[in-house]
């Protein structure tokens, strides 16, 4: 099936995220989750002596749209600067997906971005 | 009609033994009285049901999601299409008499009333019940089940007593209930469902102490179809005293009980899940719980005398009808009832069974498919849910669309009921009059399909990994 939502990138994305997984020591973390739609994302961070993002994990299910979407965050963020990752909109989220969202499917679309800018609004302490 | 060309029907033949089915088209009861007469004859002159005939009838079915795609409307839980008869009914009222009703003497104002007032008579019958002075007009199931909880719980209910729900319930069907007894002090018990769905009488008879006042159960799950056994139900609550609710909004438009032989305290449903307009539907209680129930909305309409400081409440069911009604909504939902008359119960229940007996038959081949809820299509309606594993409800929902095909994914307001089953979300199609055996076997076709593309991406890979939670409860949704 030719289908944007769901060509090649998007599922390798979905289904072997790089990204995958947890940090030994992350700085910041985040979770939010969809209760509509039962899905949840995990995240950690953790920050360079820079002050940038030196590497993103996440843990999380749910459709391939919020998996993917949150896989591909991760790429672009890491090596960005904490003040960079706030400037991100979702149109660039959109973007980053390469094919346009119903309404609904934001929802989805977003679950990451927000997680995201969850952890750098508000950076506590990192899990024990 | 010729019974011998409706298949045989277990559900529908135990039912029509123990009297409660209306056999009658509806326009047959009224001559036969709700409580017998002639259904033979009755189903002579209902006209044979033809399928190709329903589909004309339903404009939205003459289109195409994407150039080449047709439509394939298998969402009919979340709402039914609606038939030329109903929008042609909703068009007359607005273009040739668009008046108040009770309130005009002129000739449109009489129009009106009659017409709307003539809705309430249709929804008597089809209930089965023959005071149409019983038939409540709310914006929807919702609407009244909240009316009940707020007039007869308030008033009735003191702390200690206790409600029965099912994990079977929409929202709807819950929420009013814990709002009611936390305000009141009044403790909710759920019955155990079986593992799948079924709700089990004995589980019931476990939860029916003497505390229990009132039992509020669907006539069939939005999920999995569940047809809950409602005569034993009602036996066995009436037996302890207490009042039975049936939120009937996903029966009624599969299977006409006669509420009124069945003896039912309250019957709730949806005008726009019968074939009907939005912003209708239905509130049936019993004429002497109705008139000792308090009114909970104020205003024009509800009253016979209001002075500088009391009013004097008009009789049911106008005591709970406060200002202008949706008057084009319930002359459409008399349209719908008028529709839905032309076909004897038998010959829709027929087709419906076997749209979903096929659907069981297709899906479950298709592996990793997993059907949620009774597997025995006998022992529900036309509603099929399912998971397929790796592949999150939201990704089939967008996928079958892609292919013309309207599902639902989510957890369709019943999240207690996905918690029971294990899983966050699940797809279903739900099926109707008009839906044909060919779009099932579409609807197959394309599942295979989407399994292929997903199993092709995550073989030799870490599959996703199951749900780490399932729904709970959360305020929204
Ligand atoms: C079983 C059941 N009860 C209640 C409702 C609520 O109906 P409405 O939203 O029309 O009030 C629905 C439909 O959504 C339903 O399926």
């Amino acid at each position: 099936m030719d289908d944007p939502l769901y060509r090649e990138e998007i599922l390798d994305h979905y289904y072997s995220s790089p990204h995958r997984g947890h940090l030994e020591s992350p700085d910041l973390v985040s979770d939010l989750d969809n209760p509509l739609c039962g899905d949840e994302i995990h995240l950690e961070l953790s920050l360079g002596t820079d002050g940038r993002i030196n590497q993103v994990r996440f843990e999380g299910h749910g459709c391939v749209i919020s998996q993917a979407a949150t896989s591909l965050l991760a790429d672009r963020v890491e090596g960005a600067t904490l003040d960079e990752v706030r400037q991100i909109t979702p149109v660039d989220v959109v973007k980053l997906l390469g094919v346009t969202l119903s309404p609904t499917r934001m929802k989805c679309g977003l679950l990451g971005w927000k997680a995201l800018q969850k952890a750098v609004a508000e950076p506590g302490p990192a899990r024990e | 009609m010729d019974s011998t060309e409706v298949k045989a029907d277990p559900v529908l033949q135990a039912e029509q033994r123990s009297g409660l089915l209306s056999r009658e088209p509806i326009d047959d009861l009224r001559q036969a009285g709700a409580s017998g007469g002639n259904w033979q004859a009755a189903a002579h002159r209902a006209s044979r049901f033809d399928l190709e005939e329903v589909r004309t009838a339903f404009p939205a079915l003459r289109q195409e999601v994407s150039p080449g795609v047709p439509l394939i409307y298998f969402d009919s839980a979340a709402t039914s299409l609606k038939p030329q008869q109903v929008v042609q009914a909703v068009l007359d009222f607005m273009t040739i008499y668009p008046a108040n009703v009770h309130r005009g003497l002129h000739t449109l104002s009489e129009r009106a009333t009659e017409a709307f007032e003539g809705a309430r008579d249709k929804v008597a019958r089809l209930l089965g019940v023959e005071d149409s002075g019983q038939i409540i007009f709310t914006r929807g199931t919702t609407e009244a089940i909240n009316l009940v909880a707020q007039s007869w719980g308030r008033a009735e209910l003191k702390p200690g007593d206790a409600i029965v729900l099912s994990e079977l319930e929409h929202h709807s069907n819950l929420v009013p209930w814990q709002m009611l007894a936390r305000e009141r002090g009044v403790e909710l018990k759920y019955v155990e469902l079986t593992d799948d769905a079924r709700l089990d009488p004995d589980a019931l008879e476990a939860a029916l102490t003497d505390r229990v006042r009132l039992v509020a159960v669907t006539g069939m799950s939005n999920v999995t179809g569940t047809i809950p056994p409602l005569e034993r139900i009602v036996e066995m609550v009436h037996a302890r005293g207490a009042r039975v609710l049936v939120d009937a909004a996903q029966s009624l438009p599969h299977h006409r009980l006669n509420f009124g032989r069945l003896g039912v305290d309250f019957v709730a449903f949806s005008g726009h899940k019968l074939f009907g307009p939005t912003g209708i539907g239905v509130l049936y209680g019993k004429r002497e719980l109705l008139e000792a129930m308090p009114p909970v909305s104020f205003g024009g309409s509800m009253v016979v005398r209001v002075d500088r400081q009391r009013a004097e409440w008009n009789e049911i069911p106008w005591k709970f009808e406060a200002g202008t009604p949706p008057i084009a909504e319930a002359i459409g939902l008399g349209a719908a009832i008028d529709y839905l008359s032309q076909f004897s119960a038998q010959e829709l229940a027929g087709h419906e069974r076997g749209l979903l007996t096929h659907a069981h038959d297709v899906l479950g081949q298709i592996a990793s498919l997993r059907i949620l809820g009774p597997a025995d299509p006998e022992q529900k309606g036309a509603i099929v849910s399912f998971t397929m594993e790796g592949t999150h409800p939201h990704d089939l929902a967008q996928l079958l669309d892609r292919h013309g095909i309207a599902i639902r994914a989510g957890h369709h307001c019943a999240m207690p009921l996905h918690v029971r089953l294990g899983i966050p979300a699940s797809a279903r199609a739900s099926f109707s009059m008009y839906n044909t055996i060919a779009e099932i076997d579409r609807l197959g076709v394309a599942l295979e399909s989407i399994r292929l593309l997903f199993r092709r991406h995550s073989h030799e890979q870490v599959a996703p990994r199951p749900a780490t939670r399932a729904a709970t409860e959360f305020p929204n949704g």
